[in-house]
């Protein structure tokens, strides 16, 4: 089984390896195979396209978490210049499972904020899985003041499995950390587009996410709690995550017709890995676009309609 | 059934069943040091057992009872509702859980507030009942929350709030989640406004309603030993794998980190609260 590949898609897997095997047979014994390469790439994109087209939550849910998807350094990379990451809280430490910084989004000054995954192992002790402790949302918190302060709109890139559940993390006020991102966020003086990327887990994702656009990548997921969790609590059975991700709705498709998410970003066929540049370009194009309309509404309108907007989720009847 | 319960005469285990049942109405027991008390006794004492101080759960409507002057006092919110919107069903319909919720508790959702006096300090007071299904932040919880704030805005008189909640309302997805930025912003006005937030963190305040409301107030107090917290003690345990260390997630704990202020007996909280509103709001002691 190929490691790069989820379950629902070995098929595809194995007619990747296939061509590959081709491809070197080709180079070494001079034969053209040309034609019979491309008759299976043929093949493999229309596979690819069957089983894309038809993708349930839970698969979907795997996708958010593919270990080759791209995370938030891989689309600061391509999609701004002049990063400077800014690093800690200013009170206890850097917590890596954030990143942050100034940067350029076409020439204009941006700041950049997102949790980050790790690669490998090192990488992923490194950033604790892209779950943040306090520090990581208070340095988060610093920034986006900062940010205010220089007139610059916020970016952030939601990726995490959920809030760091700690020890050390408890003591020093997880709650009060994500609270206060909330409370600030909602009144923070300049635009905020916020991008679930990958996995938006709980209020950990919630703690980087309130602002005026909240846009997701086509096979991001967003939840109040893992399936995993949920099947767990509720269904009293892990193995029922499959049936919690339906229940839930996590899905980008499904969040929109909820109206809890303004856009979705559209990925390469096969998912944002099998082409980063052209996913950080979808994304660029989707960021842009949605800045220059909050960037032409005064300060006022701006926080207005960001406080309609949160007054208005949920739902409710009037007896 | 066990192999031992098998060889006990079925005439001894029924016995063994009915022995646990105290007439319901005249005597309880308390859940931590299992003294048998005069039911009449423990209300007069705000269920805080006399024996040993534990602060027993209450209910949302009691808490408010017991907490505000007897008049003036006019609901707010009550007129909204729950619907499930999403259609959720786990082992049970969510519509299901919710019916039965309400007849459990006499209540519609898991959040009740009024409007009225403490010692004659006018305030907006809302609270959680935890027994309906955990006191979780569904889409009702935080409209009427809103309402709550809304109403001190309103007045220009403080908020006052009695948390009890286990987080969100899973059965509400991401809607519940959501319930977070909008309470959380709700009190970013009040504060814009000057006006004083009071949260009250009775137990237990845990997840999405610690990670929001709960944790904004400008002054935090917690009831005794009342377990406080973003993630619950079993998933601690299992994600770090060690255990636990003594009177972690209590209110003497989250005191002691720095995360509240104060640490007041239920029994004191009337004159503590009133007092403290007095002053936030340059009014004469009560």
């Amino acid at each position: 089984m190929n490691l790069n590949f989820l379950e629902f898609e070995q098929p595809i897997a194995e007619l990747e390896a296939k061509i590959e095997e081709l491809r070197y047979v080709g180079s070494d014994a001079e034969i053209n195979i040309s034609e019979e390469i491309s008759r299976l790439q043929g093949k493999s994109r229309d596979l690819t396209e069957s089983i894309f087209s038809n993708l349930n939550p839970w698969q979907v849910s795997q996708m958010s978490r593919h270990p080759q998807r791209p995370y938030t350094l891989d689309y600061i990379e391509r999609i701004f210049t002049d990063f400077q990451e800014l690093h800690g809280d200013r009170a206890f430490a850097d917590d890596r499972a954030i990143v942050g910084g100034v940067a350029r989004l076409d020439g204009k000054p941006v700041m950049v904020i997102g949790q980050q995954k790790g690669r490998d192992t090192t990488e992923k002790l490194k950033r604790n899985f892209a779950m943040p402790r306090p520090e990581g949302y208070r340095k988060a918190l610093r920034l986006m003041e900062m940010a205010e302060r220089f007139k610059m709109p916020v970016l952030t890139f939601i990726d995490t499995p959920g809030a760091y559940p700690g020890i050390d993390a408890e003591e020093r006020g997880q709650s009060e950390a994500i609270a206060r991102n909330l409370f600030v966020m909602s009144q923070l003086k300049t635009p905020i587009i916020c991008t679930v990327i990958g996995e938006g887990g709980s209020g950990g994702a919630l703690a980087i996410g309130v602002g005026d656009r909240v846009l997701m990548l086509q096979y991001g997921t967003y939840s109040v709690i893992s399936p995993e969790g949920c099947a767990t609590i509720l269904w009293k059975s892990a193995e029922k995550a499959a049936d919690a991700a339906v229940a839930m709705g996590i899905t980008s498709e499904r969040l929109k017709e909820l109206g809890l998410i303004d856009e979705i970003v559209a990925e390469p066929l096969g998912g944002a890995h099998r082409d980063m540049d052209e996913m950080a370009l979808n994304l660029k194009n989707a960021l842009n676009e949605n800045l220059d309309v909050l960037e032409s509404l005064s300060l006022d309108a701006l926080l207005d309609s960001r406080y309609e907007r949160l007054m208005a989720y949920g739902n409710i009847e009037e007896s | 059934m066990s192999w031992l319960k098998k060889l006990i005469p079925s005439r001894i285990s029924t016995q063994s069943g009915q022995k646990k049942a105290v007439p319901e109405g005249i005597w309880a027991k308390c859940t931590a040091c299992s003294a048998v008390l005069y039911r009449a006794e423990l209300e007069r004492n705000l269920d805080v057992c006399p024996k040993c101080d534990h602060h027993m759960r209450i209910g949302a409507r009691r808490r408010l009872d017991i907490f505000l002057d007897e008049e003036p006092r006019e609901e707010i919110g009550a007129e909204v509702v729950p619907v499930d919107a999403l259609k959720f069903k786990d082992v049970k319909k969510y519509k299901d859980r919710l019916t039965q919720a309400q007849k459990a508790t006499g209540e519609t959702d898991a959040l009740v507030s009024m409007m009225g006096q403490v010692q004659g300090v006018p305030l907006v007071a809302t609270a959680f009942e935890f027994k309906f299904m955990g006191g979780s932040m569904g889409s009702v919880v935080g409209e009427r929350f809103v309402r709550a704030v809304n109403t001190s805005l309103e007045h220009n008189i403080p908020l006052v709030c009695f948390s009890a909640s286990g987080g969100a309302r899973m059965q509400e997805a991401l809607f519940s989640l959501m319930q977070m930025a909008k309470t959380s912003a709700a009190l970013a006005k009040l504060s814009k406004q000057g006006i004083p937030f009071v949260s009250v963190l009775t137990d237990p305040t845990m997840g999405g309603v610690s990670a929001s409301l709960a944790m904004l107030g400008d002054v935090h107090i917690a009831e005794p030993k009342a377990l406080i917290g973003f993630a619950g003690p079993k998933v601690i345990e299992q994600t770090v794998r060690q255990t636990l260390p003594e009177g972690f997630q209590r209110s003497e704990f989250l005191q002691e980190k720095g995360a509240v202020d104060m640490v007041i007996d239920r029994r004191d909280l009337r004159d503590r609260i009133a007092n403290l509103l007095a002053i936030l709001t340059g009014q004469p002691a009560p």
